[in-house]
């Protein structure tokens, strides 16, 4: 029995590395997308296009072990989250299939590249909006009987879900924006510059919003946040944020290439870890909690032998893969 | 209770549409893939020009597709979870671990070395390169032997036991992982997408050498009648394994899925002494007969059990509400096993034409190449159709019906979530299809460029294209 139950944390933890990789390494590549529409035709967004066109596709992935790590972890939580979430799911995954597509389609017909450009942005900004919509959406509660999702297919829109869908979007932008600071020189990474420098700011505004109102959605967050004597560790989240902020516009007016996009990444991990804080140990917030949707432990554990091998590798390569593209990118590709 | 219904009938058709779609892209990626490692391989070995050529001119292919392959396959992932969520709760201990090996041990790897092989070359050296170019195909592999896996658990279910919550447990992986269906599955589908390049690559080849009788001068086609050659040695070697794969596939069902054998032949009668082989007809579930049958006696009995009068068993001897949907399996199969005996015989006549000398040259043969390019597409949707189809009305042959596995869904939500995808998947997949003919209408040519994003600017002139291309500065072309 304790066996079974720390692994049923291990694996909500590898879930929510899986999630946690996936939002940052899609997230920059999204947040080109949303970014396109800012940039030139021409060389400002081939370059931007060409920094993420080898790692989109492993970026990607992360999302597919997200859902399938879900799936064969915790598959009640999956078998109630997914038809609770339908139409921002559905949404998410057909703006990606418009900017997967993109990455090829643009190059190979010149005459609609503007399309293809629409496509990509435009792909990009609901894929965000959605994935955004969806983490409000479960975060304010849904209803559940038995095993299954008992509410509306409309359930998911609220205040609240709309605004933590507009603050993914700007922190993916954001992301994006340093990524191009980092990876690309000249006139581009100027402007990319000038964008971050707004772009933090409206992230920040979100980070506080969502931080406000989550606590009083549910009583148990409130709870978790700010009962003694876990207060004087939850508490270190927030002023983390606030070190972070600073150090991100001192790094940024300074003329750094790489801090930016770092600091932007450790404000996603305080901000991941602080849905954490609110929503561990429940997988659907305030109704499942991780041990009641967990698969038994013969599931458990013949896929830990597999991922506690697998997922080390895959880190290995897909470092290698980032190492093998490093460096400044211009508009002519790789070469 | 009529929404109900609706609902379901509307989770089916989205999940069928969006499957079938996918389908096609990883039949076409997991034989490109193994096609251009052999490419890269023989390039390193022997040096020739013409097969670094050849690898160049499909590579551009094989982004366009895997790209439309991964964003098809990502909506796949959600499908269980979205529109099954019954399934997925239910089977989720049992398919969810296979799933996450095939998102760990295939996606990845697949992903991981894409981006060297697409642009990496010069970046990391032909050696390193080919590795990656392997990496992918080996990715391919993994990804068709757990999804297999899972599907054929799902046709032949063991090694599993029932917890209190209704879920389906893991009680022995082995027996889980290669379940009875299992191994004749993966053979048959692998066969199928080596099949369907082959044909592909061959259709492309043929097209080439076809434009190419109509010039004055005749032009360097070395990259086109290489190509040609590749593809139908794969047809003639491949096409009589794969009739022999599929006949060992259909002898399994028939131990374990009996009525989809009884729906496939339209024997809704048991025949004590012998039972026919129906080559066409009309089957009619209502009559329980099939009409206008066009039969040759016994035939049957000699496929499935080797002796003439053996006795076969019909649909009479299973309950009505289990009966898969007859007409479609009875068509989808006749589908497939036409269209392979067709592509066995290209195979053999392109043999015929090698031994006679005329392989190159021989239009008859190129126009029948050309006209089979589609087939294997065809054919892996019919197979899929016949397997899938006969497994209803069950999600789990004979353990959950596909009436209990649904999600809680309104019929608009799914309605108006299917009309998204089929607006969309039509558009998209159009203008890639589209993309990959246009790209496959040019003939090969010596000193082919790769995949380069850079490429139409430089064309349009900002950079001189020769001085900064590598690859060319490597193996000047002409």
């Amino acid at each position: 029995m304790i066996a079974s139950i720390d692994l049923t944390v291990v694996w909500a933890f590898v879930i929510a590395f899986a999630v946690f990789a996936y939002v940052v390494m899609d997230g920059f590549d999204l947040g080109i997308g949303i970014l396109f529409p800012t940039l030139r035709p021409g060389p400002e967004r081939d370059t931007a296009m060409n920094s993420v066109a080898p790692v989109w596709d492993g970026n990607e992935t992360w999302l597919v072990l997200g859902g399938g790590g879900l799936f064969a972890a915790f598959p009640l939580a999956y078998a109630v989250i997914l038809p609770a979430l339908y139409a921002p799911i559905v949404a998410m995954l057909l703006g990606l299939v418009f900017r997967g597509v993109a990455f090829e389609f643009r190059w190979r017909d010149p005459r609609h590249r503007a399309l293809w450009d629409v496509a990509f942005a435009g792909g990009s900004v609901v894929a965000a909006l959605a994935q955004g919509i969806a983490l409000g959406a479960l975060l304010q509660g849904i209803r559940v009987e038995g095993r299954a999702y008992a509410g509306g297919w409309w359930d998911w829109l609220t205040p609240f879900s709309v605004m933590v869908g507009i603050g993914l979007v700007c922190a993916y932008a954001l992301l994006g924006a340093t990524w191009l600071v980092m990876r690309s020189e000249g006139a581009l990474r100027d402007k990319a510059r000038r964008l971050s420098f707004w772009l933090a700011g409206a992230t920040l505004a979100a980070i506080a919003a969502v931080s406000a109102a989550t606590p009083f959605l549910e009583g148990k967050y409130w709870e978790r946040w700010f009962a003694m004597p876990g207060v004087l560790l939850t508490a270190q989240v927030p002023l983390l944020v606030a070190v972070a902020a600073w150090a991100f516009y001192r790094q940024l007016r300074g003329g750094a290439d790489r801090a930016p996009f770092l600091i932007a990444l450790g404000l996603f991990l305080l901000s991941f870890a602080g849905l954490g804080i609110s929503i561990f140990p429940d997988v659907v917030p305030g109704r499942i909690t991780i041990w009641q949707a967990a698969a038994p432990p013969a599931s458990q554990i013949f896929m830990l032998v597999g991922a506690s091998v697998l997922i080390p590798v895959i880190l290995l390569y897909t470092a290698y893969s980032y190492w093998v593209f490093r460096g400044k990118v211009d508009a002519a590709g790789y070469h | 209770m009529l929404s109900q219904v609706d609902a379901l009938l509307l989770a089916r058709a989205q999940f069928g549409f969006t499957v079938a779609f996918h389908i096609i892209f990883p039949a076409f990626s997991i034989g490109l893939a193994s096609y251009l490692a052999v490419l890269e391989a023989l390039w390193l070995a022997t040096g020739r020009q013409v097969f670094l050529d050849l690898f160049k001119y499909w590579i551009k292919i094989f982004a366009v597709a895997f790209a439309m392959g991964v964003v098809s396959g990502l909506v796949m992932s959600y499908q269980f979870g979205t529109n099954w969520s019954v399934f997925s709760d239910r089977t989720g201990p049992v398919l969810g671990p296979l799933m996450a090996y095939e998102v760990l041990s295939a996606f990845f790897l697949e992903a991981g070395f894409l981006g060297v092989m697409l642009f990496g070359m010069h970046k990391v050296g032909p050696r390193l390169h080919f590795l990656a170019t392997l990496m992918v195909a080996l990715g391919t592999f993994f990804s068709a032997f757990w999804i297999l896996s899972v599907n054929s658990w799902m046709h032949t279910p063991q090694g599993h036991g029932v917890n209190e919550a209704g879920q389906f447990v893991p009680l022995d992986w082995w027996a889980i992982v290669f379940n009875p269906s299992f191994p004749y599955r993966l053979v048959h589908m692998v066969l199928a997408a080596y099949l369907t390049t082959a044909l592909v690559v061959g259709a492309v080849g043929a097209w080439h050498l076809l434009r190419d009788r109509t010039r004055a001068v005749t032009p360097d086609n070395e990259g086109a009648r290489t190509m040609f050659s590749m593809a139908m040695w794969m047809a003639a070697v491949v096409a009589p394994l794969q009739i022999l794969a599929g006949d060992a596939h259909g002898l399994n069902t028939l131990e374990h899925q009996p009525a989809k054998v009884m729906a496939m032949e339209g024997h809704f009668r048991s025949h004590p002494d012998g039972a026919p082989l129906v080559l066409f007809g009309w089957p009619d579930e209502a009559a329980g007969t099939v009409r206008y049958a066009i039969e040759v006696p016994k035939l049957s009995s000699l496929i499935l059990k080797h002796s003439l009068d053996a006795p076969l068993a019909g649909l009479d001897t299973v309950p009505r509400e289990n009966w898969p949907p007859v007409p479609v399996v009875f068509w989808s199969f006749r589908v497939m096993v036409g269209l392979g005996f067709a592509i066995l015989g290209l195979g053999m006549l392109s043999l015929w034409a090698r031994v006679r000398g005329r392989l190159h040259d021989w239009a008859l043969l190129h126009r029948f190449a050309v006209l089979m390019g589609p087939a294997g597409f065809v054919a892996v949707l019919a197979g899929w159709i016949t397997t899938e189809v006969g497994r209803q009305p069950f999600t789990v042959y004979g353990l959950l019906r596909t009436a209990e596995s649904a999600s809680p869904l309104s019929a608009p939500a799914v309605a108006s979530s299917l009309l998204a995808f089929v607006v969309i998947y039509f558009a998209v997949f159009s203008m890639g299809v589209i993309y990959i003919l246009r790209l496959a209408s040019r003939p090969p040519h010596r000193g082919e460029p790769g995949v380069e994003p850079g490429l139409p600017i430089r064309t349009a002139g900002i950079t001189p294209a020769p001085s900064v291309h590598p690859d060319r500065v490597l193996h000047p072309a002409e």
